[in-house]
């Protein structure tokens, strides 16, 4: 899993914001369109494009797309370790 | 115990089935249940957590059995082993927040399939095999959400449990000549554990709270408590209703 391809796909879950300008420490919480719904979404597109379930509870700890990025990185490091037990 | 022969509300000489019943609303109409006297037969995907219902449960007599009843060999395995019946609960839910462009067959499956067909099709199995007596009493949790109330990310829990509320009224029907009666409990949010790995955060979760006039969230026990009154004799003419237990939520 490549930050890049992680900060395009979370910069695809916003519909009205311009996309190019996301980058690994863009605030997320920041941007004008953030809301819950945008939460379930980015929530969505993780199962979907990287087959690893966030919570809500993991989400509002993270800031930065980075952040995110991390959750994601650590959830599919355990599921690795798991696989190897 | 003394079969309460004065009290419409008891459930004393009831055998009851209760899907579910390994957490949440499901292990709380167990054992409420089994307080008011009923034999129970409870049942749940989660082998520790059911015993440890069925541990708890009131009365003797009860009987666990652990089953996935998102397959049919679940429900095959559980209806051909239940003695006949005279209340069905059906609290074996799951719940799910999915923005509506976000949707995919599977997710809508998985809901549909636990949150819908399962109960429906394991009530067709019990019906056919005769394991339902005559003024039975069957109750399935459905929710304030998809008939009165959804919320983003909800189309698709929302369309599973409007489902339920509607399929009752013409089960309803079905059953009336045996005297078999169908109705769901409608609750709005409930504290229990179907959140703790879920889209939703503590945040929005306490925000949300605030939305009730009760300010709070229902206990899982008072679903029970619903629960029981549509198993009771006490309600012996409600059918295909749908009781909504919502702190008063949709009255905003």
């Amino acid at each position: 899993m490549k930050i890049d391809d992680f900060v395009r796909s979370f910069s695809e879950v916003f519909e009205e914001t311009e996309n190019t300008g996301f980058t690994p420490l863009t605030r997320f919480r920041d941007i004008e369109e953030w809301s819950s719904l945008l939460a379930l979404a980015v929530i969505a597109m993780v199962d979907d494009k990287y087959h690893i379930k966030i919570s809500g509870n993991d989400l509002r700890d993270a800031h930065t797309v980075e952040d995110v990025f991390n959750i994601v990185q650590k959830k599919q490091a355990e599921l690795l370790e798991g696989f190897r037990k | 115990m003394i079969a309460n022969m004065d009290n419409p509300f008891s459930l004393s000489d009831k055998t009851v089935f209760i899907t579910g019943a390994s957490s949440g609303i499901g292990k709380a109409v167990a054992l409420e249940c089994s307080k008011m006297g009923a034999k129970l037969i409870v049942t749940g995907r989660n082998k520790d957590r059911l015993d440890e219902t069925f541990r708890n449960l009131t009365g003797a007599g009860h009987l666990a059995v652990t089953a996935d009843l998102t397959e049919n060999e679940g429900i095959n395995k559980v209806a051909e082993a239940l003695p006949p019946l005279d209340g069905i609960v059906h609290c074996a839910g799951i719940y799910r927040l999915v923005p509506v462009s976000y949707i995919n067959e599977e997710v809508v499956k998985e809901v549909l399939g636990t949150n819908f067909i399962s109960p429906l099709m394991l009530t067709q199995q019990l019906l056919k095999l005769k394991k339902v007596n005559k003024n039975a009493s069957i109750v399935f949790i459905s929710s304030i959400a998809g008939s009165l109330v959804s919320s983003p990310g909800g189309s698709v829990y929302s369309a599973s449990k409007g489902a339920v509320n509607g399929m009752i009224k013409g089960m309803a029907l079905d059953l009336a000549p045996k005297g078999i009666r169908v109705n769901t409990v409608a609750p709005g949010t409930i504290q229990t554990n179907i959140f703790e790995e879920s889209a939703v955060s503590k945040e929005q979760l306490d925000e949300d709270i605030k939305r009730y006039p009760l300010k709070r969230y229902g206990k899982p026990e008072e679903v029970a408590f619903s629960v029981i009154y549509l198993l009771s004799d006490a309600a012996a003419w409600i059918t295909g209703s749908s009781m909504v237990i919502d702190g008063g939520f949709t009255l905003l």
